[in-house]
């Protein structure tokens, strides 16, 4: 500890620093300087992804940083990159939209920027108090761009939501927190590991308590069920740009995060995390699934998309290891391009001076917009995860993780979830390509969006066959690099 | 030669069912009549070359078809002068129709199908009778079911004739469940399905049996009692003869071909290719007697009564029919495949000369709409009646007669000199046939040509005489119906017989063939007095006085009426098959699968999903406090179960 190492996380300082100097920017530069902003802040994150590969390129193994309060290992970068990749992805289609509604100001990248910092603290976070650090940053940022349409009742509405259950998410986490130093004696995650490895840690009620509170305020996160009541609404309520946004890096961070504490702080208590991600697997998918039925509103149903899809990742997190934490960022780094493609389509759904968010509106667009319907077509079958498509490589991964480490009901119940959400997936696909055209969207011109669907679209169509080998390899080599 | 006779009709087909568009209606047309009449000229050629001359026989191997252990086919095509004869009917009469489609079907709009169809079911038909195995036969047998029903049906757009065609091939397939369990039959026995192999080995397996759903059955009756439930069905016979009269909602050209002059034989040259076996299985033989003979008769009686011209030669096609197997089953093979071979003259000839009379009136089939056609078309006239006597077998016993005269008249002699059992029954059913089909043949001559007019002034009006594209390929039947009978008789049952058939269906110096060369006089007159009587009386009946119709059936009615009904066979197959299996299928499909698989399985489950999903939904109220609240319960369940699962209460 004599030596400041930086080289570790030399991108979280980029982010630090650049998005202060982005918002002194902003602030002196007014309106003059937004498109410096929107440039510069979607360069930043890039070029903190880039900085993540060129620091674990700096030395071998897991690096250390603030005293074993940080750390790098292959899995962070993986996760880092993959969190850089869809925070500007996300970025670079959102301006357009926020034009048109009003809502461009150059708080709204900074605040994307601040959030991506928070994210990336957190999958290379190794103690509890780095932990939270991390997530309230990423959080706040959240918050704030949830209410960005701020004379908007809706939009109000969503952050204020977020904002209240997310502060009782927080203080879950706080309390397991603290239970947890309270049983452990320490918040370092070696240190916790050390003690749950110990004799009687199984029967330690209050380290159990405590591991099943801190879960319970990433699973608010992840929105797993039953913590995931504010996702509709703030799927909904929010500007499209930020739910987007919410359903791609963020997802990504916590997720890494629940792996990072189950697998690298409670990795001896794995019978009792299990236990927890079977729960909240299980409930996710049935509940996600379910009410995903009966959903009109293509943003309402994305959110219900993503909480089944999320109960998917944490069954292949329940299979526990090597695999399943393979299976886990595989999952994250091929939903974020479903999930990004599918809200660029939605942010394509324009007419008459207005977004519509109706599913109906959808009808018969091969008619009116041919390129646009295929690509949703293939986002939506790879969603529902039909083979050769990306998303079936995913789920493929995930339920042979399960089904390898003997859970194999809970493949099954994943595999009829996957059967009920063909529905509502396909559903749409129907009333894109046999219905008569219902709504005639304006084009799209913004280039962003336009560069999202593409790549998003190809990427998930059965072209992912070329693709998604060297994706599995990176996945596994990250998996194996698991730091802690 | 063979290849070249077989393969032009299948290239007709390729070449106007695929590229019927490209080559355009007259294309079409001219195409598959040429390839067919070539076809049909090597025919000829072939059969003089062939015929009595067993070193001409020979088999050409396409290829191999089926390799699988024991079972060996190949695509092979067989030629003596069984197939001979058959090829020449075939051919012959389908070039002739082809032709003749050309001006019957000028009207239609789909010609290129027609005729590919026409074609196709040439093919088939040629595979069927060149096969050298029982399989490759079988290909053929389905091949021309399925052009059958595809010609039946070619009018898709009436109703009657896609369940005509529908019921033809239902029935069909009853026969064929029989002709394949036949196959099966005589591979366990035989060890293989080709036909030399089968003959050589008759006679060693004379006297085994074999398990039938549970009894010990003699083997080769058994064999040949299953072969011949394809044959009726095939051919038509009585049990499962009820699709013949449907299928004449085929077009006209179609029923001459398919359903009197080729298909419908297809059964009759089964039992005579398979004669080696049949002749040894006594029972069979008698089986078939009985019900070919039961055939000629009911057949018979039904055409008596039926109004509708093609229906009547319908009915007594399936008569003519019962009269070939009854000759098979006497064991008069010869006689059998003669009378198929006059018949397939005279027949084809009635049919399109029908086919001629309703083209001229605008598609009336209703002979009580007809009559007094003769002053307005004389040829098709002359045409008709040159059928109507040759099917009623006109001739002078010992001298000279038309063809159907002397293959009629061999028939019922050799039912008389049989000596396997139901030989006497055939002889009485026979003779009583031969009345009848004399008297609806100059019924049918007689409503539709003599007498007034009962047809609309504005049909009358519109009368002609058909073509000359669909005349001349009734000269050419025409001179078959008349000479084909003097000319080959000799060949075919004569003297000459032995050498002329040389070893291809079974012969003998002293069979019942040359028995009933010497049946005593009378059975000898006794053919054509029946033809004699039957004619006075349709004279007396429609010429002499036409108001003794009306009162016969009325003093009658119970006959007439069970008659008219055709003895009320559809209607008890509906009641006793039909009705039950609907009711069974409505059953398990309402019940089974509506109301069990569906509603529990896919319509209950998603019934259940989304009733589900409602009610999870008002869980999602918008309220802070209330998501707020499920998520501490959410914690609390959590904290609980993981609790008690460590065991830490």
């Amino acid at each position: 500890m004599a030596t400041l190492t930086v080289t570790p996380v030399v991108a979280e300082i980029l982010l630090a620093v650049g998005a202060m100097a982005l918002l002194l920017v902003g602030v002196y530069g007014g309106k003059r300087t937004l498109s410096t902003v929107w440039t510069g802040s979607v360069a930043l994150v890039v070029l903190a992804g880039a900085a993540v590969l060129w620091s674990s390129d700096q030395a071998p193994g897991v690096q250390e940083a603030f005293g074993g309060m940080l750390l790098l290992d292959g899995f962070a970068v993986f996760t880092k990159v993959l969190i850089a990749v869809g925070s500007a992805g996300v970025l670079v289609m959102s301006r357009g939209y926020l034009v048109k509604r009003d809502l461009d100001r150059f708080e709204y990248p900074v605040l994307a920027v601040l959030s991506t910092l928070g994210m990336f603290i957190m999958v290379s976070a190794t103690d509890m108090l780095t932990v939270y650090v991390g997530l309230e940053l990423q959080s706040l940022a959240l918050y704030v761009l949830a209410a960005f349409a701020r004379d908007r009742a809706r939009s109000t509405e969503a952050g204020l939501k977020y904002f209240v259950l997310g502060a009782l998410s927080s203080g879950m986490l706080l309390y397991g927190i603290s239970l947890v130093y309270g049983f452990a004696g320490s918040t370092a995650f070696t240190d916790i590991a050390a003690i749950a490895a110990g004799d009687g840690a199984a029967g330690n009620i209050g380290l159990i308590v405590g591991l099943v509170f801190v879960l319970a305020g990433l699973a608010f996160k992840i929105s797993a069920v039953p913590f995931h009541m504010w996702t509709p609404d703030v799927y909904e309520g929010a500007p499209t740009s930020v739910t987007a946004f919410f359903s791609a890096a963020p997802k990504v961070a916590s997720m890494a995060l629940f792996v990072r504490i189950a697998m690298g702080a409670f990795d001896d208590m794995i019978d009792q995390w299990q236990q927890v991600a079977i729960f909240l697997a299980v409930a996710s998918m049935v509940v996600g699934t379910g009410l995903a039925l009966v959903q009109t509103n293509i943003k309402r149903l994305l959110a219900y998309s993503s909480i089944t899809h999320v109960g998917y990742v944490l069954a292949a997190l329940a299979a526990g290891g090597e695999a399943g934490r393979e299976a886990v960022i595989y999952y994250m780094a091929i939903y974020i391009t479903m999930t990004a493609g599918a809200f660029a389509v939605v942010l394509c759904m324009r007419q008459d001076e207005k977004y519509s968010e109706d599913i109906a509106d959808l009808a018969g667009l091969v008619k009116t917009r041919p390129a646009l319907a295929v690509a949703m077509g293939i986002l939506m079958i790879s969603l529902l995860g039909f083979p050769p498509f990306l998303g079936f490589w995913a789920k493929y991964t995930a339920f042979l993780a399960v089904v390898d480490a003997g859970l194999v009901w809970l493949a099954v119940i994943g595999m009829i979830a996957s059967v009920v959400g063909g529905y509502y997936y396909l559903r749409v696909v129907k009333l894109m390509f046999f219905d008569e055209p219902a709504a005639s969207f304006e084009p799209q011109r913004d280039r962003g969006v336009k560069g999202v669907i593409l790549t998003t679209a190809v990427a998930n169509s059965p072209l992912s066959l070329l693709l998604f080998g060297p994706l599995n390899t990176a996945a596994a080599n990250a998996s194996r690099a698991f730091g802690l | 030669m063979i290849e070249l006779i077989v393969f032009l009709p299948l290239a007709g087909f390729l070449a106007a069912g695929l590229a019927g568009q490209s080559l355009g209606d007259r294309g079409s047309m001219l195409l598959t009549s040429s390839f067919v009449t070539v076809s049909a000229l090597l025919s000829v050629a072939l059969f003089f070359e062939v015929s009595g001359n067993p070193d001409a026989f020979h088999t050409v191997t396409l290829g191999s078809w089926i390799q699988s252990g024991d079972l060996a086919i190949d695509w092979a095509l067989r030629v003596d002068t069984l197939t001979a004869v058959m090829l020449v009917v075939v051919n012959g009469v389908s070039a002739l129709v082809h032709w003749y489609s050309v001006g019957y079907m000028a009207h239609d709009p789909s010609k290129p199908r027609f005729f590919a169809y026409l074609s196709l079911f040439t093919f088939a038909m040629l595979m069927l009778v060149t096969a050298d195995n029982l399989v490759q036969m079988f290909f053929g047998w389905e091949g021309v079911g399925l052009a059958s029903y595809l010609l039946i049906g070619f009018w898709y757009q009436k109703p009657s004739a896609n369940a005509a065609s529908i019921k033809a091939f239902v029935v069909n397939r009853i026969g064929d469940f029989g002709y394949s369990l036949g196959i099966f039959a005589t591979f366990l026995l035989f060890g293989s399905v080709q036909f030399d192999t089968i003959f050589a080995n008759v006679d060693a397996v004379k006297g085994t049996t074999l398990d039938f759903v549970g009894y010990d059955v003699p083997a080769l009756t058994l064999v040949a009692l299953l072969l011949f439930v394809g044959a009726m069905g095939k051919s038509a016979q009585l049990i499962l003869h009820i699709w013949l009269p449907d299928a004449m909602e085929g077009p006209t050209p179609v029923s001459a071909l398919i359903h009197a002059a080729t298909m419908v034989t297809a059964g009759v040259f089964l039992v005579a290719r398979m004669s080696p076996l049949f002749e040894a299985a006594p029972d069979a033989l008698a089986v078939v007697t009985v019900i070919g003979a039961a055939t000629a008769f009911f057949a018979a009686t039904v055409g008596l009564v039926q109004n509708d011209i093609k229906r009547v030669i319908a009915y007594s096609t399936c008569s003519q029919l019962g009269y070939m197997f009854f000759a098979l089953g006497v064991g008069a093979y010869g006689a059998g495949i003669f009378h198929l071979f006059t018949h397939a003259f005279f027949k084809a000839l009635m049919f399109l000369s029908a086919g001629s009379v309703i083209h001229a009136l605008s598609d009336e089939q209703d002979m009580r709409q007809m009559g007094g056609l003769r002053p307005h078309l004389r040829t098709t006239w002359a045409l008709m009646l040159v059928g109507t006597l040759a099917l009623t077998g006109f001739g002078i016993p010992g001298l000279i007669g038309f063809s159907g005269f002397y293959s009629k008249d061999i028939v019922i002699e050799a039912a008389y000199a049989g000596e396997v059992g139901g030989s006497l029954f055939a002889f009485v059913m026979g003779v009583a046939a031969a009345f009848m089909t004399s008297f609806y043949s100059w019924r049918l001559m007689f409503m539709t040509f003599e007498n007034k007019p009962r047809a609309s002034k504005d049909v009358m009006s519109h009368i002609h005489e058909s073509p000359m594209v669909m005349l001349v390929p009734l000269f050419v039947l025409a001179g078959g119906a008349v000479f084909a009978g003097f000319a080959f008789q000799d060949w075919f049952v004569g003297d000459g017989r032995l050498a002329f058939w040389a070893g291809s269906i079974v012969q003998g110096e002293h069979d019942v063939v040359d028995k009933a060369h010497h049946v005593s006089k009378w059975v000898e007159w006794l053919p054509t007095a029946m033809m004699a009587l039957g004619l006075g009386a349709a004279w007396l009946f429609y010429i002499r006085s036409p108001q003794l119709p009306g009162q016969v059936a009325a003093s009658a009615k119970g006959l007439y009426q069970f008659l008219l009904n055709k003895w009320y066979f559809d209607e008890l197959y509906r009641a006793l098959i039909v009705r039950p299996i609907f009711a069974l299928g409505r059953l398990l499909w309402i019940g089974g699968d509506q109301k069990t698989i569906d509603g529990l399985g896919p319509d209950g489950v998603s019934r259940t999903l989304v009733a589900g999903a409602k009610r999870m939904r008002r869980v999602q109220s918008g309220y802070v406090y209330h998501y707020a609240f499920a998520m501490l319960i959410g914690v609390v369940i959590l904290v609980s179960y993981i609790a008690f699962y460590s065991g830490g209460f």
